[in-house]
């Protein structure tokens, strides 16, 4: 109990911080979002008005304490160019995002999993080494350029899919998918990279362990070795790693998302900071860092259920 | 044979890391040299040229205002490594810092390690947009914004690898014969380090590079009339669809000089730490 209790505390005390970090990198920021707003033609009389408007005039300490009162009632304030609160923007833009980011670490689990099990089994081998420096090279390939080289590829040469968009919001969502399938694939074999590595590591610590020297002595076969005892435990750090890298891709997918011109939340947190729109940029990203934290703490909490050890070692 | 070389010697004997450290000194060395032999203009304009395929004179074909591909990427070697490499030294340098400090002193802890969680929430490229549109764009806000996103990610490895350091013998003993604090954490801690920040050093060394490009992608990063790789393609998207050289060399310069990084900083590790020494 006193574990979860720190645990939690912990959590809300990186949330304060990242609300402070958000609130003072857009003040902090240059540009006037008023003067962006009105335009040349606004007198400075008109722009006086637009930032009490906006509360934009009070001392920086009460606009902070302004918006962290909003916050706490559930209020993520009201976006200065778009007409909207900001809350309904992120859900207008989530969809997209939210698709990409699942499908991405989908197809990333589908090919990392398997070959970084396949990696660890015949580590040494010619077959690990070159699977290795696939993963390596999966880190090394910037994502805007894989998505440039698949749009030139599958939808300019071979018309597979389209280039670009999310097709209209009424369309199926058959048709919406389609438009998904070169970004997820961009992201997917990238972060397939990671997965790879992490799934062959964390299967070697394992092949390390007493019990499994004993399940080999005792004659089991070398495929129930694998499978029960080693696969078993090596899955929890994994899945752990394919839950972080899903809440990292959601605002992570900003540079694919400007390639294939999908509308979702990293290309909103862009245009905001293009053109310094505080209450998004600020919301966004304080929406994005509080989904990394809780799954993180959603993931702790889940490792003292499923392995008792970790509760007693914290105390 | 003295030690040094006898650990140079472990590191070269697989061939990928002794591949990667020839290329790497390879691209180092033409892009610090070739701008002192050749007084060819990256930047020369040239309209009747334009958008040409790759040939025996443009060995990378020409951009959309007639450049020649090839002698822009080798001058931007000199500015993507130069990103690459201070973002890196700068990085590891306050990483360090702040790890030491976070791992050694117990009050210290919470507090720097708290604000690392903080700033290791937002995905590297959001950071990295956010810093660049407050600093600036220019290329020495580029960097500055690059090492403020990568320095938690030293902390983080520098804290974990003191936190042991801390409780051996040899840390115990020096503080028993009164040795000060400061001393300590100089010649009994950080030696100890250098391996977990070598490692460091070479990876972020390849994300910095990768994320320059992104920023300049995204509009948010290095002015586009300098040639970093980065700013290349970010600058050719337009003719990409008719001239898809413009974009796919620059790329290619990107993969092989952060791959080769990746696998240096791979070589490094496996030299280094003990345990998969065992393992293996």
């Amino acid at each position: 109990m006193t574990f979860m209790l720190k645990r939690l505390g912990g959590a809300v005390l990186v949330l304060a911080l990242v609300a402070i970090l958000v609130f003072a990198l857009t003040r902090l920021a240059s540009g006037d979002p008023v003067a962006l707003l009105l335009g040349d033609q606004a007198t400075a009389a008109d722009i006086e008005a637009a930032r009490t408007q906006y509360g934009l005039d009070k001392p920086l300490p009460t606009q902070f304490a302004l918006w962290v009162g909003e916050l706490m009632q559930g209020n993520l304030g009201q976006s200065l160019f778009l007409q909207l609160p900001v809350s309904q923007a992120l859900l207008e833009r989530a969809e997209p995002t939210l698709m990409l980011a699942v499908l991405a670490v989908g197809i990333a689990a589908l090919i990392g999993v398997p070959c970084g099990m396949a990696a660890a089994i015949w580590r040494g081998s010619a077959g690990d080494q070159a699977l290795s420096s696939v993963a390596m090279l999966g880190a090394s390939v910037p994502s805007f350029w894989l998505g440039l080289i698949l749009i030139q590829l599958f939808a300019v040469k071979l018309g597979w899919f389209p280039a670009s968009g999310y097709g209209d919001p009424d369309s199926p969502l058959s048709e919406r998918v389609q438009h998904l399938v070169l970004p997820a694939l961009v992201l997917g074999l990238l972060n397939s990279a990671l997965i790879i590595r992490f799934t062959r590591a964390s299967m070697l610590d394992i092949l390390g362990e007493d019990y499994v020297r004993t399940a080999r002595a005792k004659g089991l076969p070398e495929h129930t070795v694998m499978v029960k005892h080693v696969l078993r435990n090596a899955l929890v750090p994994i899945v752990t790693v394919l839950g972080l890298t899903l809440a990292l891709m959601i605002g992570g997918t900003v540079v694919t998302e400007t390639v294939f011109n999908l509308p979702g939340v990293g290309n909103l947190v862009v245009r905001a900071v293009l053109r310094r729109d505080y209450p998004v940029i600020q919301g966004t990203l304080l929406v994005i860092a509080a989904v990394y934290v809780f799954i993180n703490l959603a993931i702790d909490l889940l490792y003292t259920v499923v392995d008792p050890r970790i509760r007693l070692e914290a105390k | 044979m003295k030690p040094w070389q006898a650990v140079l010697l472990r590191l070269f004997s697989r061939k990928v890391v002794l591949a990667s450290a020839v290329l790497l000194t390879l691209v180092v060395a033409i892009a610090t040299v070739f701008p002192w032999v050749s007084d060819a203009d990256p930047g020369a304009i040239s309209i009747s040229e334009r958008l040409q395929a790759p040939s025996a004179t443009h060995w990378a074909g020409t951009d959309e205002l007639g450049r020649d591909v090839m002698l822009r990427i080798v001058h931007g070697a000199r500015y993507s490594l130069l990103i690459g490499g201070l973002t890196a030294a700068g990085a590891v340098l306050l990483g360090t810092l702040m790890g030491m400090l976070a791992g050694f002193f117990r009050r210290l802890d919470a507090p720097l390690m708290r604000l690392v969680d903080a700033m290791m929430s937002f995905p590297d490229i959001l950071l990295g947009i956010a810093l660049v549109s407050i600093l600036g764009a220019s290329l020495w806000n580029v960097m500055l914004a690059l090492v403020i996103v990568y320095t938690p990610r030293v902390a983080r490895v520098v804290r974990a690898s003191t936190l042991v350091l801390r409780e051996l013998l040899f840390v115990d003993a020096a503080r028993a014969l009164g040795v000060r604090t400061h001393l300590i954490l100089w010649r009994h801690v950080l030696p100890n380090l250098v391996s977990p920040v070598l490692v460091q050093l070479t990876f972020i060394f390849a994300y910095a590079i990768l994320a320059e490009a992104g920023l300049s992608f995204l509009g948010v990063g290095v002015p586009p009339d300098i040639p970093t790789w980065g700013t290349m393609i970010a600058g050719s998207l337009e003719s990409s669809d008719k001239a898809f050289w413009t974009i796919l060399y620059p790329g290619l310069a990107i993969v092989f000089t952060a791959l080769s990084l990746q696998m240096l900083g791979d070589g490094v590790r496996d030299l280094l730490d003990p345990k998969l020494k065992k393992a293996s």
